[in-house]
């Protein structure tokens, strides 16, 4: 969303109009759906079934109780044999997790551990924070085995500084002056970590190729640059402009984004900021030039979809009350069993493949689907999430409850085999064809009030070039 | 069956039976059916609409005294009854007690019975299958639905359609666009752009709005034309408003007897030649075979009730039939599912105009599920009631009437096209 157009809509409020533009989640992402993704991104070409670990980082986590990262690992199909846990009350939580699975891995007590940091933050309509904040999540997998780059070692600092807080049960954070966020906090803190690393690891601070480190404010973020004396081509971009502040993301977006553009032997010092700060520095290997094309944040951005309806964007996050219609109010309540017996087909979107007849099917049957077959339990799981289909057939459906209505769903046969039906998400009407192809994309399906219940399952969505 | 092991297979492999060739019954052993062992001796169908003055007890109430009265018995005669009503938590409650209740029938069983919107005709086929097995002489089926006390239009929440572990994995479907991914497809496999395929489809309710507006008991009773249907707005791409049935409030009921004993009655009474169903089996849902523009159901529901009834060429022999017309869609692809059209060429007898009511085959004379809207329950002997006045002659509004129909064919597919039950049952003096 450009920021023009949050301007346009609530500047009357006295905001000022600046540049850029910010990530906006679709109506049906949020924190754990945008996590995912990333974590598929992240683990496209490399093995799933060695991750032994799932680390999430996030300050807008949907559940307080029901852990976060065990629901991202489910929609994973990672094995239940692994660890997970959830980093949340700080926008340096991504970094804490970060830190902690380095340890983890280093320590020997885990191999490989998939790290993610997402938010999708709220913000009062209105608010300074609305253009400065966007949506978004990174990941990263740390292992000890073909790395891109090692972790050399990391320096942090500590402060209970209360610049932004959100106390149990609130909806939106506080704020406390933006000059003393900018002058006790970035000013202060973001040069205290980073010298605090140079002092403890004996490094020059023009020994790294790139510096990531955020600053919410522009001209401060030049001006801790020219205090500290970073040379301008070692600056990494914040994406403030093109993104917004991604809060615990932020800092693992920014690794991601040096590492796209990094040469063996660099060195990469990624910087956090939240209650003080985390420095961690990283040496490029060898191993950046066989990493598999990934979508990463270029592919990303290149590829975005503008808002141009404030509106709209006010509604996705329900910011609004919107009439949907009575239809709309039926009432769902969760049957949790279920959910828990069926997480494989709605969390995982696993269903079986017939050893006998090879047919793939979801969701998961005992008797095979194919006439010709008729095995009884002769099953083994099969995972569709990362199967890529074509469109059989599809509707845009103004009758149905939707927020972004016409609700588009359709058939979806998938490569390999099998076909059921599903949502389809981030497109136009007039842009679904019959024989388009599709992937699979896990998003929130509904919000269950009565039962403080997110439903998520999976839809489908045009392959994003 | 036992399931024992891993091993074990369920039933006999079968070749799919794709849509074009035929299903050959001579290897299939066939039970005696039903053909000429059961006869309506009296129908009662209430005015469909939006009866905000009227309960599902009263329509219960109002078909029931015209079919009875029809049928010439008292409700004493009546030795048990068969209830069809699917929305049940909109109207009358679980099981079968209402209908109990409401007529006050002297404690004879009476049983509730729902399979979507074949629920009517359900209702018939149970109560005919009562009277076939000699376990009755007189049984009643009434079919009913309340559907105006949703505070909304449409049918309400599909949520739970399927149970609750589909609720969480499938889109919140509707009804018009569960069926317009088939005119979608539809329109793809037989190379038909949105626009041709949209006229084609806006000829079908053309027709049976014409027919609707002459019969007195149908709901939507207007005339419209082409353009204003290819200019309604979408409901569901590519169905726009008239490529949709109405919502409606109606019940419809039939008494049945054994044929040997129909003179006791009437001298006109209309036998059954067939009921049967067919269900998917999930091939359709989760497997690649099928092409998504016909409704294999429907196939295979009609071939079996021909056979059933021993009719040879339908094109031919079924001289009307009221199907199930939810979506124009579905009337389209339903005339090649029941073989009154060739695969593919529905196009070619709806633009000559076979389907009029003074066409060849005319194809809902009473206005169909388009004019009087959808009470689930209520539909499949609504269009029953149709058949039976038709074959009677008396048809209300004698323009109506039809010229020496023999055979009468009703339609009822329930749930969505990959998915779905459809009923298909034939009568004739």
């Amino acid at each position: 969303m450009n920021h023009n157009t949050i301007f346009l809509s609530v500047g009357f409020l006295g905001t000022f109009p600046a540049p850029g533009e910010n990530a906006v989640a679709n109506y049906d992402e949020d924190t754990l759906s945008m996590a995912v993704a990333a974590d598929i991104d992240c683990l496209s070409g490399m093995e799933r079934e060695r991750v032994d670990g799932l680390y999430l980082a996030t300050t807008s986590q949907p559940y307080l109780l029901r852990q976060n990262s065990a629901i991202v690992a489910t929609a994973l199909d990672l094995q239940p044999g692994i660890r997970t846990a959830d980093f949340v009350g700080s926008t340096k939580a991504g970094t804490s997790a970060l830190l902690s699975a380095c340890d983890a891995v280093k320590g020997e007590t885990s191999s490989s551990i998939l790290v993610c940091a997402s938010d999708c933050r709220l913000s009062k309509p209105g608010s300074s924070q609305e253009p400065l904040y966007g949506d978004g999540a990174a990941a990263l997998l740390v292992g000890r085995d073909d790395v891109i780059a090692t972790f050399e070692g990391s320096y942090s600092v500590s402060y209970d500084f209360p610049d932004r807080w959100r106390a149990a049960g609130e909806k939106f954070e506080h704020a406390w002056e933006d000059r003393f966020i900018r002058d006790e906090g970035y000013a202060r803190m973001i040069p205290e970590v980073i010298s605090g690393l140079l002092k403890k690891y004996n490094l020059n601070i023009n020994d790294f190729a790139k510096m990531a480190y955020p600053c919410l404010y522009a001209r401060e973020h030049s001006a801790i640059a020219k205090r500290l004396g970073i040379e301008a081509g070692r600056i990494q971009d914040t994406l403030l402009d093109k993104i917004g502040d991604t809060g615990s993301a932020s800092p693992l977006m920014m690794l991601a984004a040096a590492l796209e553009d990094a040469k063996p032997g660099d060195n990469i010092l990624v910087v956090s900021f939240g209650n003080g700060g985390d420095a961690l520095f990283f040496k490029v290997t060898e191993g950046i030039k066989r990493l598999a094309d990934r979508r990463g944040v270029k592919k990303n951005l290149a590829s975005k979809k503008e808002l141009a309806s404030y509106e709209k964007y006010l509604a996705f996050r329900n910011l609004a009350p919107m009439d949907l219609g009575m239809r709309a109010e039926e009432s769902v309540r969760t049957p949790m069993s279920t959910l828990f017996r069926e997480r494989k087909s709605i969390l995982s979107l696993c269903g079986s493949k017939c050893k006998r007849c090879g047919t793939p099917q979801y969701p998961a049957q005992r008797v095979c689907v194919n006439p010709d077959c008729g095995a009884v339990d002769e099953m083994e799981s099969y995972r569709f999430s990362d199967k890529n289909g074509i469109i059989f057939t599809y509707t845009g459906d103004n009758l149905a409850a939707s927020i972004d209505p016409p609700a588009i769903y359709g058939f979806v046969d998938f490569e390999g085999g099998g076909r059921f039906w599903f949502d389809l998400t981030d497109c136009d009407l007039d842009s679904v064809k019959v024989g388009m192809p599709v992937q699979m994309t896990f998003r929130r399906r509904y919000v269950d009030d009565a039962s403080g219940v997110y439903g998520y399952s999976w839809k489908a969505t045009p392959i994003r070039v | 069956m036992m399931l024992v092991g891993s091993m074990v297979t369920l039933g006999r492999p079968r070749r799919y039976v794709s849509e074009d060739k035929r299903i050959n019954m001579g290897k299939i052993e066939m039970a005696e059916g039903i053909k000429d062992k059961v006869a309506i001796i009296g129908m009662g169908c209430t005015e469909f609409g939006e009866l905000w003055n009227k309960s599902a007890e009263d329509l219960m109430v109002d078909a029931f005294k015209e079919c009875i009265e029809d049928a010439g018995v008292e409700k004493k005669d009546i030795q048990a009854a068969w209830l069809g009503v699917h929305f049940e938590e909109q109207s009358v409650g679980k099981g079968a007690t209402s209908l109990a209740l409401t007529l006050k029938l002297p404690f004879i069983p009476v049983t509730r019975v729902d399979n979507f919107c074949a629920t009517g005709t359900e209702a018939l086929r149970g109560a005919c299958y009562a009277v076939a097995s000699g376990a009755y002489n007189i049984a009643l089926a009434l079919g009913v639905e309340k559907l105006k006390d949703t505070g909304y239009g449409g049918l309400p929440g599909f949520r739970n359609l399927m149970g609750p572990k589909n609720t969480l994995i499938m889109p919140k479907f509707t009804a018009p666009g569960a069926f317009a991914m088939m005119a979608t497809k539809y329109f793809a496999v037989y190379g038909l752009s949105p626009d041709e395929g949209k006229r084609m489809l806006s000829k079908v309710s053309v027709k049976s709005h014409h027919n609707g507006a002459l019969n007195p008991k149908a709901h939507l009773r207007r005339e419209v034309t082409e353009e204003q249907i290819m200019n309604a707005p979408i409901i569901a791409w590519p169905l726009g408003l008239f490529d949709c049935c109405g919502v409606s409030d109606g019940s419809a009921a039939a008494i049945v007897t054994r044929a040997d004993m129909t003179k006791n009655f009437r001298a006109d009474p209309v036998y059954i030649k067939s009921l049967q169903i067919a269900l998917s089996s999930g091939e359709e849902l989760m497997y690649t075979k099928w092409d998504g523009a016909h409704v294999e159901t429907g196939y295979r529901a009609g071939a079996l009730a021909y056979n059933e009834a021993g009719i040879k060429d339908p094109r031919k022999e079924v001289s009307m039939a009221e199907v199930h017309d939810c979506f124009s869609i579905t009337e389209a692809v339903t005339m090649e599912d029941l073989q009154f059209s060739l695969r593919g060429r529905v196009k070619d007898d709806i633009e000559a105009g076979r389907f009029n009511l003074d066409g060849e085959q005319p194809i809902q004379p009473d206005g169909g599920l388009k004019c009087f809207g959808h009470p689930i329950g209520a539909s499949g002997l609504r269009m029953m009631y149709e058949m039976y006045k038709q074959l009677q002659g008396k048809a209300q509004q004698p323009e109506r009437q039809l010229k020496n129909p023999k055979i009468g064919l009703t339609h009822n597919m329930g749930g969505f096209p990959a998915m779905n039950v459809v009923s298909v049952a034939i009568v004739g003096l």
